[in-house]
């Protein structure tokens, strides 16, 4: 008992916690680092720009953040915004909805549907077949990007009427009341995933699955719908991805969403997220996705490094950001 | 010969020797070592000479410093005062690999091995035995088993250490710290898991490494224990040391009075008079699969039942498999009426809750706050909607706090950061948010100080008396003994028989868990 009292104010100065700071401070940093090497970084379009570039990986990793905390990994996202943007347009060149709003809310409806569903297998298939989440979405995403593929004949996929292509690039490049439609989208998304995962007794059984299953188990808790659910938001977050994205170029082919699932792992862990479950930080993993674009934007604007090495940074920093992590881990 | 209540026989040992009478040399001298975390000191000025040839007793409550002590004494931590000898010579000990190098072993109270590997893999892990460049498997399993039969139990060296029970892996354990060369050994509730037939063999050993002029440092929160294989006893209160006797010299009351500062009261509750009326489990021809087959019993409202039997005798698997979270078919009636339990909600939903005995993984998520654990398991009760009722949270923890007397500074602690008793209390409060009829616990007081013990004892009892029932499964059997109604015993997977009232002796107990009349109920010295 004398211990416990004794761990108290130990206790209490962890609470405020720089793991959960730090990638916000990073991004701070890296922002102010970017206004130094070019003016034009901190304009209102090169920002609004950088925003509206993360949100894919942003809205596919606040999914992803969900199925880490619970214990799970998910490597088809990529494929799976490739396959659901294939089907998406292939429905928008269907035709059959003439007024291309209701037109375009359709195929948004269609996207979600069928992204909650690709989620479904893969949850299901690794809680019921009992298969390694890494082996599943390994193999799904195989799956995914052949279908869009084989959908595209090896070419590409491209929204034909331009009544509807025109109407659509709205979601991408309109704004409400000069915020951008993506920014709204991030926030949106954010919002609702940090609300799952802090304040619903969902979230908490997530938290509790990845921290330890066995006494989620014990506890009485359905370990394996809890899982499942989790890929099926992670499809729906892909989805919500790739209906603001099939505006930006109206196309989709076998390189749509390529590396994706790197970039939005990078994100997660980059926020903060343990890899093997149990905390997930939602707005850290914001964080990290416009971490990994503002580090781009910055290598576009400045002649510092060549943009070619773009994909080096970025595995570079996760592999830094784990660094960190351990550093902040050992001081505790 | 049987002996229930006082099992164990303080003179019997005849290698026990008078330290004062014949002092050894010593070979580990602690002088006025202290040890602060922060500003807090949780180690004052604590001396201590152990002897080569001498079993060193150390107990104390949780939270009395044992623990701080001996990571001092194996190297896991260095002191902020006070000085350790070694042969007489001041020595800093660099870290435990160091303090092996010296001699120094520590067997850890946590389990500590790889549970991939057999026994054998981790008992020689890192200093595996080589011919050429291949790994000599042969040697080592033979080793291996040639030391765990020195405990007089059958463990398969060569599967993997997950599927071996806790008791397997502890003894395990201790051979592995012991397969080291060493002059020092250090013991942390070595027994806390095992069974008396495997205490009985650790004490055996204990007394061979000390024939061999090892010094032992024991800590144990069974006295009787202490009290059978010790020569002197150290007793810690509060970070400081309390005395240093002989043992010989004290009984295990005058140790529970040392360790608590007062007198302790009777450590088991009056018993309430068997209860007759029908029962509300009962459970018929259960089997789980691979571990237990055609076990049927039941449980009265108002009764406490107890489980006993040797490890490996399927106590848990039992109730592992009842609640769904193992393989196993059989019958299960609650108020007559049958019931299927796939898994652990449908269980809790009938009111029949079960404790686990490994609540460090199983029970609590201990990376996690208080409150947390606390309605995880009937988190729908504290649902607004899809919502969480942070504030009703935060009231019921109070209100378990106070309940079981769970003894903590700070509400937001994380549940790993409490001793084992609190844990234990917040693992029992978190089952009780569930309300049930029924309560299973495994292992109720395993690794849990003599005061919480007590105030466990008074918790099952207070259970019983709201007119739950109450099942107990305990490889201890003084306990079991002291608290139950009815006593089932198992042994290798069947329902061996049943004790009640005044035939509830430890050694009617063993005759059951082992098959033979072989004496060991008079004492495990």
């Amino acid at each position: 008992m004398t211990q416990a009292v004794r761990d108290a104010p130990v206790a209490a100065a962890r609470r405020f916690n720089l793991g959960a700071v730090a990638p916000f401070l990073a991004l701070a940093l890296i922002c102010a680092l970017g206004a130094t090497a070019n003016g034009r970084f901190l304009s209102f379009d090169n920002i609004t720009n950088v925003f509206a570039r993360s949100t894919f990986i942003a809205a596919i990793a606040v999914g992803e953040t969900l199925v880490i905390t619970a214990g799970g990994l998910d490597l088809s996202v990529g494929a799976m915004a490739a396959f659901v943007a294939g089907l998406e347009i292939l429905f928008l060149n269907s035709g059959l909805i003439d007024n291309p709003t209701l037109l375009i809310i359709a195929a948004m409806t269609l996207s979600l549907g069928v992204g909650a569903l690709c989620g479904l297998f893969n949850g299901l298939t690794s809680t019921i077949g009992k298969i390694e989440p890494f082996i599943v979405t390994l193999g799904t995403m195989g799956i995914f990007r052949s279908l869009l593929t084989w959908l595209a004949q090896g070419g590409s996929i491209t929204i034909r009427n331009n009544d509807v292509r025109a109407a659509y690039r709205q979601v991408y490049f309109g704004d409400l009341f000069g915020v951008p439609y993506p920014v709204l989208v991030i926030l949106g998304v954010a919002i609702v995933g940090a609300f799952i995962l802090y304040s619903t007794a969902y979230g908490r059984h997530v938290r509790a699955v990845g921290s330890n299953e066995d006494v989620a188990r014990y506890s009485g808790i359905n370990v394996a719908r809890v899982r499942t659910i989790t890929y099926v938001l992670q499809g729906l977050c892909v989805a919500i991805a790739v209906v603001v994205y099939v505006p930006r170029l109206s196309s989709a082919s076998a390189a749509t969403g390529l590396g994706w699932e790197l970039m939005a792992i990078t994100a997660v862990v980059v926020g903060g997220t343990r890899l093997k479950g149990g905390v997930g930080r939602v707005w850290g993993t914001i964080a990290g996705a416009l971490i990994l674009e503002v580090i781009g934007n910055i290598m576009l604007l400045s002649n510092l490094v060549s943009e070619y090495l773009i994909g080096a940074v970025q595995g570079a920093i996760i592999i830094i950001a784990m660094l960190a992590q351990r550093g902040l881990a050992r001081g505790r | 010969m049987p002996e229930p209540r006082e099992p164990i026989e303080p003179q019997s040992d005849p290698n026990r020797q008078d330290p004062l009478a014949r002092p050894a040399e010593p070979v580990l001298e602690a002088v006025g070592l202290s040890r602060a975390f922060g500003p807090v000191e949780v180690l004052s000025d604590v001396s201590l000479v152990v002897r080569g040839g001498e079993v060193h007793a150390i107990i104390g409550e949780n939270g009395a410093g044992k623990s701080t002590l001996m990571k001092i004494l194996s190297g896991h931590l260095t002191p902020t005062r006070g000085v350790l000898k070694l042969d007489g010579a001041p020595v800093a000990l660099a870290g435990p690999v160091d303090a092996e190098r010296r001699g120094i072993v520590l067997v850890h109270q946590e389990i500590m091995l790889a549970a991939d590997l057999t026994i054998a893999e981790n008992m020689f892990l890192g200093r595996e035995t080589r011919r050429g460049l291949a790994l000599d498997d042969r040697a080592m399993n033979r080793r291996a088993n040639e030391a765990m039969r020195a405990f007089g139990v059958d463990t398969p060296v060569d599967v993997p250490v997950e599927r071996l029970s806790i008791a397997q892996r502890q003894l395990a354990q201790i051979a592995r710290a012991l397969a080291v060369p060493h002059r020092v050994a250090i013991f942390d509730e070595p027994t806390a898991s095992l069974t008396p037939v495997e205490t009985k063999a650790l004490l055996g050993l204990i007394r061979d490494l000390k024939a061999r002029g090892v010094a032992i440092l024991y800590i144990s929160h069974r006295l009787e224990e202490v009290n059978a294989v010790a020569d002197v006893v150290t007793v810690l209160r509060d970070g400081k040391k309390v005395a240093t006797r002989p043992a010989a010299e004290l009984t295990p009351v005058d140790m529970a009075r040392l360790m608590v500062g007062r007198d302790l009261l009777a450590l088991y509750p009056p018993r309430s008079p068997a209860p007759s009326g029908a029962p509300t489990l009962e459970v018929a021809h259960f089997g789980a699969e691979g571990y237990v087959e055609d076990a049927s019993f039941a449980v009265r409202p108002g009764e406490i039942l107890g489980f006993s039997g040797l490890v490996g005798a399927g106590r848990t698997e039992l109730f592992e498999a009842l609640f769904g979270l193992r393989k196993g078919s059989g019958e299960i009636r609650l108020d007559g009426r049958p019931q299927t339990w796939p898994d652990a909600r449908a269980g809790m939903r009938a009111g029949v809750v079960y404790l686990t005995e490994d609540r460090k993984s199983k029970g609590l998520l201990l990376e996690e706050e208080l409150s947390l654990n606390l309605t995880l398991a009937a988190l729908d009760k504290y649902r607004r909607g899809p919502l969480v009722d942070r504030a009703k949270e935060a009231k019921a923890l109070d209100a378990a706090i106070q309940r079981f007397d769970i003894r903590v500074g700070d509400t937001n602690l994380l549940a790993g950061q409490m001793s084992g008793g609190n844990q234990q209390k917040l693992l029992l409060a978190k089952m009780m948010e569930l309300d049930p009829r029924v309560v299973v616990i495994d292992e109720p007081t395993r690794g849990i100080d003599i005061g919480a013990k007590q105030q466990i004892y008074r918790f099952i009892a207070a259970m019983a008396a709201e007119g739950r029932s109450v099942i107990v499964i305990s490889s201890e059997m003084a306990e079991l003994i002291g608290v139950c109604h009815r006593i089932v015993v198992m042994r290798n997977g069947r329902i061996a028989g049943e004790v009640a009232g005044e035939a509830m002796t430890e050694h009617a107990i063993v005759v059951l868990a082992t098959g033979v009349d072989t004496g060991i109920g008079g004492g495990v010295a």
